[in-house]
């Protein structure tokens, strides 16, 4: 990268280092350390310990069976341990080698998200510590998934990484996100930057599933560049224990027709507080969003954010917010905005917040089921992720993740 | 058997239902007339169980046990079941999963395809529950669901109202098979206690006994057909004064 565009980007970080996010508890940095323990890198990613890969598994990431996948990146407190790639086409490797290897990634570096948008975009610059870089070379289309898991193995560390996706012309790539810790309840702190960039008629899926722990803090900053006839397909599960978690991916649609569909199921247990949204800017014509999130509370808040704004001819953007409060305590507070800034354009939302009804209770127990099963059920249903365009491989491994998390929430 | 006895019911404070009382013995097919607001579909929900609908007098009998403090699930698994006639949508929830809730052992995907298909539902098993369906295929999928479930007594609120009529002999046929129909009268378990408004449905199925409700209170017992052919010609007039009657003799007698 250019010393002199370095050299900026250091400023800017440096003069936001003490600016606090719009929305979230202000974390302070100084309680997390730095530096981490090096960990080994293993060439074969089942030599693993098994208590890790089991963490990984419930996150989504499979390392004991590679003909699942179309490559694995895997990154424990500081160190990527793991970086594989079985597909022709398609890249990944730690960001740091990309760095090295392509002179042209300082064109992406910080520009889906703004280096100083807060204290933690100016940390993960100041104090980097890898992340990944993952690529579909133009024309080239994941059969499988990419697999990328971002582990907390050290207390009290803050991780900061920063990832760099790109799909190139015509390609599609499909990735999963596992990220996961080590740590049963001690404090951790992740930060994580996403830059995705998805240029003309390519296409990317992106699956996250976030299981933290009650005492870890979570800030990903995540901005996406939409070319035209480009998708991107966001599907975000949380349906772990959290202390605090606050995001508000962006995604800029700037080429006509691109499209983004955002899904994310929040779970938040008594003790975890999640700020969560999503953000489609509608900017060239024809361009379409969808938002649709879905929350439950058994005590913990949860804010559901979620913004559209049409700013070009033609664009098509709805928001859907629904959530449930299954005991007393919880609080979920929906705040759907929509802002238009021309004729013609086409934007709408729903948020409905409140309890099962009873009237789908007493239905489904009609037909036998006691009140306990067709309370299962109607929250079963409510987080069922119907995802249009994703492949049904990761439909069921998303429904699974879902499913295995049911029992603690009911 | 199902056996109503002197059965009244409240929603809130007010009284629903006075002094219902009716019999339906195994294997028979009884048919519920009345106005709008009458309370021919609280008197169906009283027996399925909804607790909005609180018994404050008289018991229901089923298969000799009074189950008038048992709840909605316990009666289902007694063996009654309910086609609703405005059933809520449950997001998330297929129509295969409501077969598969409905038939409580476990079952094979085939006997629920086809089980989809004689009720020409195929194209619904993996949609949310209700949720878009028109009049006609929320009738179909009701019937369906109790078709898998099976059960011994029948409420059906209205299972015709707002189908067309190559649904409604679908339907129809449906019924038949739920009530037992096919099986000759001696050996026939299955009852049933139908709602309708129009009578339609008695051009499909047959039914021994009709009733006429109008204020909460049952007026008469008689042939169904003879019921409606007099309803047709004089409204519910008739049997308003009928009730009035009846209500004037009781009072005598006490």
């Amino acid at each position: 990268m250019a010393t002199e565009k370095k050299a900026t980007i250091k400023e800017k970080a440096k003069s936001a280092q003490r600016k606090p996010a719009t929305f979230g508890e202000d974390i302070d940095l100084k309680a997390f350390a730095g530096a981490a323990e090096p960990q080994k890198y293993r060439q074969d990613p089942s030599q693993l310990p098994a208590r890790d890969k089991q963490q990984m598994l419930g996150a989504g990431v499979i390392l004991d069976d590679s003909s699942q996948r179309s490559g694995t990146f895997i990154q424990m407190d500081n160190t990527p341990v793991h970086s594989s790639v079985w597909q022709e086409g398609i890249e990944v490797m730690p960001v740091s080698q990309a760095l090295e290897k392509y002179d042209w990634i300082a064109d992406y570096w910080w520009r889906a998200v703004a280096v100083d948008a807060d204290k933690y975009t100016a940390n993960v610059e100041l104090n980097q510590h890898n992340g990944y870089f993952i690529r579909a070379l133009p024309g080239q289309k994941t059969e499988l998934p990419v697999q990328a898991c971002l582990y907390l193995n050290q207390a009290g560390l803050a991780q900061n990484v920063h990832n760099i996706i790109i799909a190139e012309e015509g390609s599609e790539l499909h990735i999963i996100t596992g990220c996961t810790t080590a740590l049963a309840d001690e404090p951790g702190l992740h930060l994580g930057v996403s830059e995705f960039f998805i240029k003309p008629g390519a296409k990317i899926t992106f699956t996250m599933i976030h299981n933290w722990n009650p005492e870890i803090a979570v800030r990903p900053r995540t901005g996406v560049i939409i070319e035209e006839n480009g998708l991107f397909l966001s599907n975000y599960v949380l349906m772990k224990p959290v202390r605090s978690l606050q995001m508000y991916p962006t995604a800029y649609c700037v080429g006509e027709n691109a499209t983004v569909r955002y899904n994310s199921v929040l779970a938040a247990g008594e003790g975890s507080s999640l700020d969560v949204g999503s953000r489609a800017l509608l900017n060239a014509a024809g361009a379409r969003t969808e938002i649709v999130a879905r929350a439950i509370t058994t005590g913990g808040s949860i804010i559901s954010r979620g913004l559209i704004e049409g700013n070009a001819p033609g664009v098509k953007g709805h928001l859907e917010c629904r959530g449930l409060i299954l005991q007393g305590k919880g609080v979920i507070h929906a705040v759907p905005e929509l802002k238009g800034t021309l004729a013609g354009i086409d934007l709408s939302h729903e948020a409905a917040v409140g309890k099962i009804a009873e009237e789908e209770v007493e239905y489904l127990m009609a037909r036998g089921l006691t009140e306990n099963e067709a309370t299962a059920a109607i929250v079963r249903g409510f987080l069922r992720v119907d995802i249009e365009g994703l492949p049904s491989l990761l439909t069921a491994e998303l429904q699974q993740a879902v499913a295995a998390s049911e029992k603690d929430i009911l | 058997m199902l056996e109503i006895k002197d059965l009244s019911v409240a929603v809130g404070d007010r009284e629903i239902l006075h002094n219902i009382s009716l019999k339906i013995a195994e294997g028979e097919t009884h048919v519920l007339f009345g106005p709008n607001g009458a309370g021919k579909s609280t008197l169906l929900m009283t027996i399925m169980g909804f607790p909005k609908y609180r018994v404050t007098g008289g018991a229901i009998i089923f298969d000799g046990k009074d189950i008038t403090p048992l709840s909605i699930d316990e009666r289902a698994r007694l063996g009654i079941g309910m086609s609703f006639q405005r059933p809520p949508v449950v997001r998330g929830v297929k129509t295969r999963d409501m077969l598969n809730a409905c038939m409580r052992e476990a079952t094979s995907p085939e006997a629920i395809n086809d089980l989809a298909r004689r009720s020409d539902m195929t194209d619904f098993l993996d949609r949310d529950v209700n949720y878009g369906f028109s009049g006609g295929e929320i009738k179909r999928s009701e019937i369906m669901q109790l078709l898998a479930q099976k059960p011994l007594l029948s409420l059906l609120d209205e299972p015709e109202s707002g189908v067309d009529l190559v649904n409604i002999a679908l339907i129809g046929s449906l019924m038949n098979s739920l009530l037992d129909k096919e099986c000759p009268i001696r050996f026939r378990k299955c009852m049933g206690l139908i709602i309708t408004h129009t009578g339609h449905i008695l051009n499909y199925i047959n039914a021994r006994t009709g009733y006429v409700m109008i204020g909460g209170r049952i007026g008469c017992a008689a042939d169904p057909r003879e019921i409606l052919a007099s309803i047709k010609e004089k409204g519910y007039e008739e049997c308003v004064q009928c009730l009035l009657m009846n209500n004037a003799k009781r009072k005598a007698s006490c």
